[in-house]
Parts: C-alpha cells; structure tokens; sequence
C-alpha cells in the first residue's frame, strides 16, 4: 500500500485515492482543426518512462480534490505533490 | 404520511446492549441538519457566511470550529460541511449568500451520524481507519474525510469518542462493522 501525501489532507493510504494518469496533458487549443491521428495521438498516447513521472492523482475517499504527483515508476517513490495548476517541482 | 426513520434505528437496542460494559458507548444521533457550503474563501461572500454562522470558516485543511450547537467542519479548500441539531435552518445561510458565487445545499438526507464514545472508541475505530486517531494530533478542533472499514465517513473528534457521519445507505454495514469490532471490548 502506498502513503499519499495529499497536498491537502497529508498522507493517507493508497485506497483513498483514484490515479488520474499523466499529468500537464493540454486539452488541444482547436480540437476541430485535429486530424484522426492527432487526436487519437491526445486521446490515448502517453509517456511510459522508468522513473519520474508527473501524474494526477484525486483524493477521491478525502477532501475530492484532484491533484499532480511526481512518482518514480521504479520505486513508487513520491519525490512531490503539488495543486493543479502549479507547474511541475524539480525533483531527482 | 410516511414514518420517518433513521437509517440505523434497527441498530438501538443493539448498541445499547453494547454499551453496558462501560468501555464504549454506540448510539446513532439521528436527524442531524447537514449543510454543504460552496464558496470562494477569499470572497466577501465568505465573510457574510461567517457572520451567519457566527464563525468564521475555517480555512485551515482537517479542522473544525463550533458555534453554539453548530460545527463548521473543513471538507475542502472552498468547501465546508455545518452540522447542527435537527431544527437548524438553511436559510439564514442561503441569505448571506444571496445569488453570488457559491452554494448552500441541505444535505441532511446523505448521512446519519454514529456516536462512538468511551474508553474504547478509539481502539475500536482503529480495527478499520488507517489515520491517527491519538487526540495529540486528532482531538476536538480537527475533522477527518477518510475510510473506516472501507466505508467513506467523516470522522469529528468529540471531548469523549467520535461522531462518525456515513452514509445513509452505509449505515447498516457500518453498524454491523461497529459491533462485530467491538466485541471483546463489551464482552
Ligand atoms: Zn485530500
């Protein structure tokens, strides 16, 4: 079981949570203008690294509100969590 | 016109039977108005709620103030959840709000409340809530949304025990959970 800081509430166990995916994926500025590769590219590609990754996390059993981590895939490490809208911490 | 009933009635003589030891008391507190307030806290409509309520909301994440019989409970950064008895009114609330930004919605309906008090109380919601429940870092002035045996409850910290909000349709489960965790305490 993980321990999730949420940046409101402070850590509490994994099942609290819902995993929302990458993080910092921009909604296309003109949808419409997309062609099908595009858009299928915005739908459903997303990066897979071994290592530090920003994704969203919601604190969905808690407080509700959603928020971005960054999780070493690696090592389930969570090197920051921080409020949408922030931009994405250094970390290791 | 339909008998109201608490969603955990079914449970009074049980809980009571519980409750003969000593070491915990169980009762559900039945009918409790729930508001759920939505406001920027920043805004000058916060202030007007503040004043209604006759305290300020508490911005601070996990607490909770009391007026009176009323308490303010934190549920998020711009939403609070105020507890009172039975016949306390919305609408006071509703006028300080007026038609700016936010909401006020009677919530009563969505739980029920257990009492979980005594000496035991918090060893017996520490078989199935994973936070610290110690008063050092969880006493009264502090509130908790969290899991207890998997249900989501609100958890609010009390002189003596906890009241434990849940869902209407958790209640049984939570009740049946409740016993089940107290049995050696009351045996
Ligand atoms: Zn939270």
């Amino acid at each position: 079981m993980l321990l999730i800081p949420c940046p409101w509430c402070g850590p509490r166990d994994e099942a609290e949570f819902h995993y929302g995916g990458q993080a910092h994926v921009a909604y296309p500025a003109d949808p419409g203008a997309l062609s099908d590769e595009e858009w299928a590219r915005y739908l459903f590609f997303r990066d897979n690294p071994k290592g530090s990754f920003a994704e969203r996390w919601s604190h969905s059993a808690g407080c509700r509100r959603w928020f971005n981590a960054v999780r070493d895939t690696a090592t389930n490490e969570i090197h920051a969590v921080y409020r949408v809208g922030e931009p994405r911490p250094v970390t290791p | 016109m339909a008998e109201r009933r608490s969603p955990a009635a079914a449970f009074a003589d049980r809980f009571a039977t519980a409750s003969k030891s000593g070491a915990l008391t169980l009762a559900e507190i039945p009918f409790l108005r729930q508001i759920n307030v939505r406001v920027d806290p920043e805004s000058p409509a916060a202030a007007d709620l503040g004043a209604a309520l006759g305290v300020a909301l508490p911005v601070s994440p996990g607490t909770a103030v009391r007026s009176g019989e009323v308490t303010v409970a934190w549920q998020g950064p711009d939403e609070w959840l105020v507890i009172g008895p039975e016949g306390y009114e919305a609408e006071p609330l509703r006028a300080a709000l007026g038609d700016r930004h936010g909401s006020v919605v009677d919530v009563s309906a969505q739980r029920t409340t257990l009492l979980v008090g005594g000496p035991r109380a918090r060893e017996v919601l520490a078989h199935g809530c994973a936070i610290d429940l110690h008063p050092s870092v969880f006493g009264p002035g502090a509130v908790a949304q969290t899991m207890l045996a998997r249900a989501q409850v609100v958890l609010l910290p009390q002189q003596d025990g906890f009241l434990v909000l849940v869902r209407s349709s958790f209640a049984v489960y939570l009740a049946e959970w409740l016993l089940d965790a107290a049995t050696e305490y009351v045996t």
